[in-house]
């Protein structure tokens, strides 16, 4: 096993760690709703909500990178250049996470001046880390550029998926520089804070996931290379393609000009076409294996990552992208319902397919099965698809009676918040979270035993 | 080149892909123009010297912010550095505080807590003048964010987040700022439709 590899499995060992602080922190939002009284004058709803939306972002970041320190030398076939520096660097990245929770648990606001942004709290949704965190956190993006480029350079050897990432590193550091201004002017500052937030999520993070997902592939099917480019190349100008100015969808209302509303609500309309490619593809490599691999798990979860993306990122978004409909469901539980169901279709199923995959290689398993996959697939995808449905109904009572009807006002706002519809859609989907947990619980026994107990049914035979 | 190979794919993206950002640079480059204050959309800081108002425009078929005669903060009209030193004092409130997550600012942010866009026109801050024994509704606005505990307005209560007098003051100019910015018809009907429970 490469140096690099070790370092992928601390990567994912700590992704799936953060997980269950971004679960964890996610059950406390949710009850928030429900009892608003819970912890006040302790710890505010902004701080769990914070430390949801953050660990959110770092789990899949850290699964992402676990992912290509696992691939990276299998692909170009010699160990990652700089690996020392990697490793050091991981141990900064996840003292830095901690210290920053710890922050936010403890300290919770800085001053109303640049010491209170370096220091504490920069107060902007998902780049709230303050600005001495944000450094480090490019410092380890740096080190990670470093190693992906070195050692293609050492290998002379680009591939067509390492030329897709090491392109993608690019925007990837550059649109996070977005994390240290404050603006004074809130249009300016959220205009740049999308740039930052959708070019990651809808467009440099889609293209990082196509490149694993496409190694994971060749590792899992044995999928040739010429047809795994070939996707990859037509996945990244179809998700580039809608995506660079379906950024607009996020510049409809932020006091940006009004042909923001034609070009944002155009191009981003067109955004599911390269997550249903995304499905056409798993069906067919479904269909050609008859549904048969040495290891199930990553097979389902990857899946279910193409299933998710397509129906959570792109039917879920199409549903509130134009302007028509965003004008009422802009900023409300709705919105909510598609961001659970698209990261975790578009991004967190990807990952966990990794960390399963990983693992047999690791563990020397010639195949992989069991029970308690099963029930951490079922009880994570039905409870994440309870909270989106759940969700989806707190949001059309509030689009439709504070929006809609009410005009927008306070008293508006409370009024939705008070009514049936709502209320009882926040007690269902904590209830579903407590399900999500349950498998998220099932989902860390799973890791730590699969492969290594005594499989429960006979394995299936493994793929030529 | 065949339609088949990766090449051909590859030269496709490669070309999508600069089609598209240059087309969004020259986006941006007329949005930021405007997007700055005194551009087009964004009024200058120095509006909070005057009256704003919320109005539905027939020729763009939706709510525009609307601007006429002098209503300074507080009775006193600021200068042009005094002003911006406020807004500056006031985005740094709202970011120190994460008063982004719970509220919204122009519909971004959490759903626990109102949207702010439009909060400096709200017509409850009549009611509020009179439970904060204020003589205007800037000095309601000031007194609840100092303690908002003391004025709870519902079961989910806004915590005390230790603001001084010049912090809330700074929020407030920064809220009736934000309310003359045209956001393209958002939040719709704003304050046009009774809401009473």
């Amino acid at each position: 096993m490469y140096r690099s590899q070790r370092l992928a499995l601390k990567y994912l060992a700590a992704a799936i760690g953060f997980f269950g602080v971004m679960t964890l922190a996610g059950l406390m939002s949710a009850y928030y709703y429900i009892n608003p009284d819970f912890l006040f004058g302790i710890l505010h709803f902004n701080i769990a909500k914070t430390l949801h939306i953050d660990t959110l972002v770092i789990w899949l970041l850290m699964g992402f990178m676990g992912a290509i320190y696992w691939f990276l030398p299998e692909e170009l076939g010699i160990e990652t250049v700089g690996i020392r520096a990697a490793e050091i660097m991981f141990y900064l990245f996840c003292l830095v996470v901690l210290a920053v929770a710890a922050i936010f648990v403890v300290v919770q606001y800085g001053g109303s001046d640049n010491a209170g942004m370096w220091l504490v709290n920069q107060g902007r949704k998902y780049v709230e880390a303050p600005r001495w965190a944000a450094a480090c956190i490019v410092l380890v993006m740096l080190v990670f550029s470093y190693n992906l480029i070195g050692t293609a350079i050492r290998a002379r050897k680009i591939t067509g998926i390492m030329g897709v990432l090491i392109v993608d590193l690019v925007p990837l550091v550059v649109l996070y520089l977005d994390a240290f201004p404050a603006f004074r002017n809130m249009s300016v500052d959220l205009f740049w804070w999308w740039w930052l937030v959708h070019l990651w999520v809808e467009a440099t993070w889609e293209v990082l996931i196509g490149c694993i997902m496409a190694l994971a592939l060749m590792s899992l099917l044995g999928t040739s290379r010429r047809i795994v480019e070939t996707w990859l190349y037509i996945e990244v100008a179809l998700v580039l393609g809608t995506g660079i100015l379906g950024l607009g969808h996020h510049y409809f209302w932020i006091g940006t000009p009004q042909y923001w509303l034609a070009i944002g609500g155009f191009f981003s309309a067109f955004e599911p076409l390269p997550l249903l490619g995304m499905v056409v593809h798993a069906i067919y490599d479904a269909g050609t294996h008859h549904m048969k691999t040495s290891n199930r798990p990553a097979f389902y979860w990857m899946l279910a990552e193409a299933f998710g993306n397509f129906i959570g990122g792109g039917v879920w978004g199409f549903m509130i992208t134009l302007p028509q409909v965003n004008l009422y469901a802009h900023g409300t539980q709705w919105t909510a319902s598609h961001g659970h169901f698209a990261f975790w279709g578009a991004y967190a199923c990807g990952v966990i397919s990794v960390a399963y995959l990983v693992l047999q290689r690791i563990r020397g398993a010639a195949s992989v099965d069991g029970t308690a996959w099963r029930w951490a697939f079922a009880a994570l995808n039905f409870g994440l698809i309870g909270m989106v449905g759940t969700l989806l109904v707190s949001g059309f009572a509030q689009a439709f009676i504070e929006r809609a009807v009410g005009g927008s006002t306070l008293e508006a706002f409370i009024n939705a918040q008070e009514s049936a519809w709502f209320v009882d859609g926040m007690y269902a989907r904590f209830a579903c979270g407590l399900i999500f947990a349950a498998g998220y619980v099932a989902l860390v026994y799973d890791l730590l035993t699969i492969g290594r107990r005594v499989p429960a049914r006979a394995a299936q035979p493994a793929l030529p | 080149m065949q339609i088949d190979s990766p090449q051909f794919w590859r030269a496709g993206a490669i070309s999508v892909i600069a089609v598209m950002t240059v087309v969004l640079i020259m986006l941006t480059i007329d949005s930021l123009a405007a997007i700055r204050s005194g551009g087009t959309h964004v009024p200058p800081y120095t509006v909070i010297n005057q009256k704003i108002g919320y109005k539905y425009d027939s020729a763009r078929a939706i709510d525009v912010p609307t601007v006429a005669g002098d209503e300074p903060l507080f009775g006193r009209a600021e200068t042009s550095e005094q002003v911006a030193a406020l807004i500056g004092k006031g985005k740094l409130v709202i970011q120190s505080r994460s008063c982004m997550n719970c509220h919204t600012f122009f519909g971004n942010g959490a759903y626990y807590a109102p949207d702010l866009t439009k909060s400096w026109l709200d017509p409850g801050w009549d009611a509020w003048q009179a439970i904060t024994a204020a003589g205007s509704k800037e000095e309601a606005m000031v007194r609840f964010l100092m303690d908002p505990v003391k004025f709870r307005t519902w079961t989910r209560t806004m915590p005390q987040l230790n603001l001084t007098r010049e912090e809330a003051v700074a929020v407030v100019a920064y809220l009736k700022w934000m309310s003359a910015v045209d956001t393209n018809g958002f939040p719709a009907n704003f304050g046009l439709i009774s809401t009473s429970r």
